[in-house]
């Protein structure tokens, strides 16, 4: 440690390239951080996916409906512990497009059976039971709209006209939270007895299925038998894992979102290697002091540790704020709530982030270090002549 | 006065001869303006590709009618007897066969992608026989027309080569119906280009729709009388309908994506700009370091402050260029044309399109380039003209 002062001075030789190169690792693993929860707000769906749960959908497509009597014959379906059903009901609060969430009708008690991830409090739950306009509102989406319990939410539906032509209204009567930290809480659930005699037109019909399975490593039998129960009929279904279901939509993206993220990793990569260069030529251009430090008596571990702590130094300043500002900037919440729902930066990656920022530091500085290492004193001292 | 501009225009030229002296430095500083450049094309033809396969070419003399709480085709929903009001309102042009009106149906269908296999949702419209005069332009490349009444479909030229079976000839099965593919067309403007058509009355009874519509598609007799169309629909106590230009519609539809992918490309390029601006700082400190005695001796010789400061800028301004246009040609080749399928999730259905690098892309990536180059030489130029002279001189 009683060389700190040299470590020192030699960053501040050049204040100028020091805190330029400081910057550019800032800037890249800012980037890094943003590309990670980018990619995490994508697949949250599919690493969220309970491994136990099927979605059944219409079989020509999602926006098909399906009758709300084939819950019951899927429960009957051998394997299966039990069905409920979602309602697409694509509401709007205060009439604007960008005011947009997604909302669905639900029942209560099943529907929390099935979505132990959606933790609501005993009392909301028995306030939602006991009240037929209650709704539950999701902790982010609450905090986007500044709801709180007791309000009562205007939404209007382009898809669900309510008989007599008014508009809809709900109670909020709790707000749940995620049981883990990617679970989506920007949904908005409502009373499916409600909504069925309430709207004005589709009565006994619903959007699609979540099955609980027995056996999790059964589903894709279950899902062939749910299929094949409704072959032939007007409602033919498509039953698939909950997993499979969420990735479709990723691959529904498509070659777009591969694109983004590899310019966005192309980025990263380029800036870490100019900076990287930066620093290793910054011990390039000493090679005739360490051969100094070297005759004076400093023993090659000991040069080999001074070049590397410099390097690790500028990759560990640079990186662990830019990890920390893209920490910090996920803490805000979400830029775009409809588009990227879920925005939090996980802990794995900031793991991966520190391993580059560590073997950034490392291989910036090792080739110079092994270089200054193995230098001979005389030919070192001979360069600067 | 034109011994100032002469003063300017020989020290930039003796700068510009140093540069290869400080070949490494200088590649640094073009090959980081070039990524910034590169970056911002690229992820802005995305955008751009998107909206142009969204937007229609020529004059805005389509009208659309829709339920009035409709945001959507999909969530529109009109009956027989509006159907018929719309088409009977004044404003729209007349064919042969009566009003250009098309009452339409807009559905959702699972197909699989050629690129992945994966499915995706692709949509069907059924058009009445007028759909086609309505859409001016519409051309079919391959096969022909579907006939009415029979369970036959055409392609629009997007969707055949982004979604697998769609090839004249082949024939898809959707639900309990059979479709044969008879065609494939191209030109119908807007996003019709990723979508199945077919006869509206034969889709009716395939999706349970009896007899009801989701929109109206009218030509307008010209133009102008689209405020004559609305103003009589809107005043009509039997109608709950919204009107809307087609072009304004697919605006609307397509805001979101496109919004979306600007803002990420414009704050990644934001982030690399600054990166390459770091870089191109450090070019231009080390240029004006290196020719500390130089400038000196010119200042000493009687070149004023300013010819040095603008001689140092035009350097870097060149090296910005030169990056510059490097970065937007091979972002050109990399991604125009790039044919690709991605969901809008407004219309929650597949749109195919090519990303676009546009003249007007390219003209925004020169600006970038040339305020990372003016920046990146404003700092260092104003150092060079600092320089005091005597110990300058000294120097080395």
């Amino acid at each position: 440690m009683k060389f700190l002062r040299l470590v020192w001075s030699n960053l501040m030789r050049r204040k100028l390239r020091t805190s330029l190169t400081l910057l550019s690792v800032f800037i890249a693993f800012l980037l890094f951080g943003i590309l990670c929860t980018i990619k995490e707000s994508f697949s949250a769906g599919v690493t969220m996916a309970g491994a136990d749960r099927l979605i059944v959908r219409h079989k020509v497509s999602l926006i098909m409906l399906l009758p709300v009597n084939y819950g019951k014959r899927m429960e009957n379906v051998p394997g299966v512990d039990a069905a409920v059903h979602w309602t697409w009901f694509n509401g709007i609060y205060q009439n604007e497009p960008k005011n947009f969430f997604g909302s669905f009708p639900v029942d209560p008690e099943p529907f929390l059976n099935m979505h132990p991830e959606y933790v609501l409090s005993s009392a909301d739950k028995a306030a939602w039971l006991s009240t037929r306009t209650g709704a539950i509102v999701g902790r982010t989406l609450v905090e986007r709209f500044g709801w709180k319990v007791g309000d009562r939410v205007p939404l209007m539906s382009p898809l669900w006209q309510r008989k007599g032509d008014i508009a809809w209204e709900f109670d909020i009567v709790g707000i749940y939270d995620g049981a883990k930290k990617g679970t989506d809480t920007s949904g908005f659930f409502f009373r499916h007895d409600y909504f069925d005699e309430a709207r004005a037109e589709g009565q006994g019909l619903v959007g699609w299925y979540v099955v609980r399975v027995n056996d999790p490593d059964r589903t894709a039998e279950v899902a062939a038998a749910i299929d094949a129960e409704f072959a032939n009929s007007p409602y033919e279904t498509k039953a698939e894992p909950e997993g499979a279901f969420a990735q479709s939509f990723i691959e529904q993206i498509g070659s777009i979102g591969t694109i983004l993220l590899s310019i966005l990793s192309a980025v990263f990569f380029t800036i870490i290697l100019v900076a990287g260069n930066t620093m290793a030529q910054a011990v390039r251009e000493r090679t005739s002091e360490l051969g100094v430090l070297k005759a004076i008596g400093f023993t090659n571990e000991r040069v080999l540790a001074l070049v590397l702590f410099e390097s690790c130094i500028i990759a560990m300043v640079g990186g662990f704020a830019g990890l920390g500002a893209a920490w910090l900037l996920t803490l805000g919440g979400s830029p775009a709530p409809s588009v990227l729902p879920v925005f939090y930066l996980p802990v794995g990656y900031l793991v991966i982030g520190v391993a580059f920022v560590v073997g950034l530091g490392v291989c910036a500085g090792i080739f110079p270090a092994l270089a200054a290492m193995r230098l001979q004193i005389a030919v070192a001292l001979r360069r600067n002549a | 006065m034109i011994n100032w501009l002469s003063q300017v225009w020989s020290v930039t030229l003796f700068n510009l001869r140093t540069i290869p002296e400080r070949r490494g430095a200088s590649i640094a500083a073009v090959v980081g303006i070039a990524g910034v450049v590169a970056v911002l094309v690229g992820v802005l033809s995305i955008a751009a590709g998107f909206s142009a396969a969204m937007t229609v070419a020529g004059p805005d003399d389509i009208a659309m009618v829709m339920r009035s709480s409709a945001d959507s085709e999909m969530t529109s929903g009109l009956s027989r007897e509006e159907v018929r009001l719309i088409a009977d309102a004044p404003g729209i042009a007349r064919g042969t066969d009566g009003s250009l009106s098309s009452a339409e149906l807009f559905v959702i269908i699972n197909l699989p992608k050629r690129s992945t296999g994966t499915d995706a949702n692709v949509p069907l419209r059924g058009v009445e026989r007028a759909g086609v005069a309505v859409r001016s332009g519409m051309t079919m490349v391959e096969g022909r027309m579907f006939e009415s009444g029979r369970n036959e479909v055409i392609v629009g030229a997007g969707a055949a080569r982004a979604f697998a079976g769609l090839d004249v000839g082949n024939t898809i099965r959707v639900g309990q119906n059979d479709w044969t593919v008879v065609g494939i067309f191209t030109g119908a403007g807007g996003a019709s280009e990723s979508e199945i058509w077919t006869d509206a009355a034969v889709l009716q009874p395939a999706y349970q729709r009896g007899d009801s519509f989701q929109s109206v598609y009218a030509k307008l007799a010209t133009p102008e009388s689209f405020s004559q169309f609305k103003d009589a629909l809107t005043a009509d106590p039997r109608l709950k309908v919204k009107v809307v230009r087609r072009g304004e519609y697919l605006a609307e539809q397509s805001a979101m994506l496109t919004s979306f992918i600007q803002g990420i490309g414009v704050f990644i390029a934001g982030l690399m700009a600054l990166g390459a601006l770091f870089g191109a700082l450090n070019t231009m400190y080390s240029a004006v370091a290196g020719r500390t005695r130089e400038i000196a001796t010119l200042r000493a010789l009687g070149f004023g402050a300013a010819p040095i400061v603008l001689s140092v800028m035009l350097e870097s301004l060149v090296l910005a260029l030169i990056g510059g246009a490097l970065g937007a040609t091979l972002a050109y080749f990399a991604f125009n044309g790039f044919q690709a399928s991605t969901i809008n999730w407004q219309s929650f259905s597949q749109v195919a399109f090519a990303f676009a690098v546009t003249p007007q892309l390219l003209v925004t990536a020169i600006v970038w380039a040339a305020i990372i180059g003016m920046l990146g030489g404003l700092f260092p130029a104003i150092r060079a003209a600092r320089l005091p002279i005597a110990s300058a001189l000294r120097e080395g």
